[in-house]
């Protein structure tokens, strides 16, 4: 079981690489926000500061969002989700190992690069490793969320609408403590029950999203 | 290689979008049996093969498998529908391995049976629809299971292939294994069973 998932994390990070992820159309879209916020409210910089974090996050849900319809359709498609289903793997493994190949060709490269660019909008340097950390482990949730969306749409055409009625409202969680970790009103310690709080967010999805990905999958193949 | 295999349905019916397809369908296949099931369009000959792979559930009835290594009937066949579960952006090698070590774990990826030692390092989305399609049946021969499902297994295969394809089916009948095709050409297989289904009114 073990060869046969880690062959499909390593086919799904070739077809990622070889231009199906979406990775780069994502990244645009946090750039184009990164450079348009400032013109469109002003250089007033300690108001940027103050939204710095807030935007990053909004953009980093938005831009993971735009690449949810990519994990499951094509398989669909195609019919590799007819197959994966008649081997000794439970299908709930493949849902969760196709969600950390897109985490890691999407979600992960996404968080680890918007902090950085953060600073273009006036983002205090101090709350730069906090933000990291924050995204890092919020991204996983944003990944698993995703991915719910993705297989409950994956049989529509034109689901991607759909996918973001269903899935933002369960992003909201994530938006508030990944703000709040990175807020720091009463110093550095402050981020830490945000922090804590993220990550059993993440957990909690670690556990539903594949279940409920297998779940919806199914019955697109009956 | 497989032994004392029977499949084994019972007033087996199937339903599609509220629509009863077949019903009370009785068969016993044995080990070595190679079945071509018959029937016009919309009889129901797909959803039986999906049927057997598991991939749909019978509205009534049952089916059973005896004397395979596992329980789950899904794990012991294979299934070729008409998507070929073939990725454009994968070359033809990365195709079939992926799959033998999704499928099969240690087996290895067999790419003579259906001639594509040539074509081993070319991207799938240059193939012709022939090359795809042997591709797909190059899993059957990679990962050796004893239930061959098989959905218009013949469409776009040139002659050749077409021999190769008899050829291995021929190899798999003669290890006790089981071969379900839906087809209308003829596969011309030296001894096969048909299987007549009828729409259910």
């Amino acid at each position: 079981m073990g060869v046969a998932l880690k062959a499909l994390l390593w086919r799904d990070i070739a077809l990622a690489r070889k231009g199906g992820g979406g990775l780069g159309a994502a990244l645009s879209f946090i750039l184009a926000v990164v450079v348009l916020v400032p013109l469109s409210i002003g250089p007033d910089l300690n108001l940027l500061a103050r939204l710095a974090a807030g935007l990053m996050w909004l953009s980093l849900l938005l831009a993971v969002l735009l690449t949810a319809d990519r994990i499951f359709q094509q398989d669909l498609e195609d019919g590799t989700l007819d197959v994966m289903t008649m081997s000794a793997v439970p299908f709930e493994l493949v849902a969760l190992v196709k969600t950390i190949a897109h985490w890691l060709t999407v979600s992960l490269p996404l968080a680890l690069i918007a902090p950085p660019l953060g600073l273009m909008l006036n983002l205090d340097v101090a709350a730069l490793p906090v933000l990291w950390l924050a995204m890092v482990t919020g991204s996983f949730a944003l990944s698993l969320l995703a991915a719910l969306g993705g297989a409950i749409t994956a049989g529509l055409r034109r689901g991607g609408l759909l996918i973001s009625i269903l899935i933002l409202p369960l992003y909201i969680p994530v938006l508030i403590f990944g703000v709040s970790a990175t807020s720091m009103m009463m110093g550095p310690q402050s981020a830490v029950p945000s922090l804590l709080i993220l990550l059993a967010i993440t957990l909690v999805c670690l556990v539903i999203s594949p279940l409920a990905c297998a779940a919806a999958l199914r019955a697109y193949l009956r | 290689m497989f032994k004392g295999l029977v499949l084994e349905a019972r007033s087996l019916a199937c339903e599609r979008g509220g629509r009863l397809i077949f019903k009370d369908l009785d068969f016993a296949i044995k080990g070595g049996e190679g079945v071509e099931l018959r029937g016009p369009n919309g009889a129901g000959k797909s959803s039986l093969l999906r049927l057997l792979a598991g991939l749909n559930k019978p509205a009534a009835g049952t089916l059973t498998l005896t004397g395979a290594s596992h329980e789950d009937r899904a794990s012991e066949a294979h299934y070729i529908g008409h998507h070929e579960a073939v990725k454009p952006a994968l070359s033809v090698r990365e195709n079939l391995e992926f799959w033998t070590s999704f499928l099969g774990g240690e087996s290895s990826a067999n790419f003579t049976a259906f001639r594509l030692e040539k074509l081993t390092e070319d991207e799938a989305r240059y193939l012709s629809e022939g090359q795809r399609r042997r591709l797909a049946l190059s899993r059957l021969v990679s990962v050796p299971r004893p239930i061959w499902l098989l959905d218009e297994p013949t469409v776009g295969l040139d002659q050749a292939a077409l021999a190769d394809l008899r050829r291995e089916t021929e190899a798999h009948l003669a290890q006790g294994g089981i071969v379900i095709a839906a087809t209308h050409a003829d596969l011309g297989l030296k001894s096969i069973r048909t299987l007549e289904i009828k729409r259910a009114a």
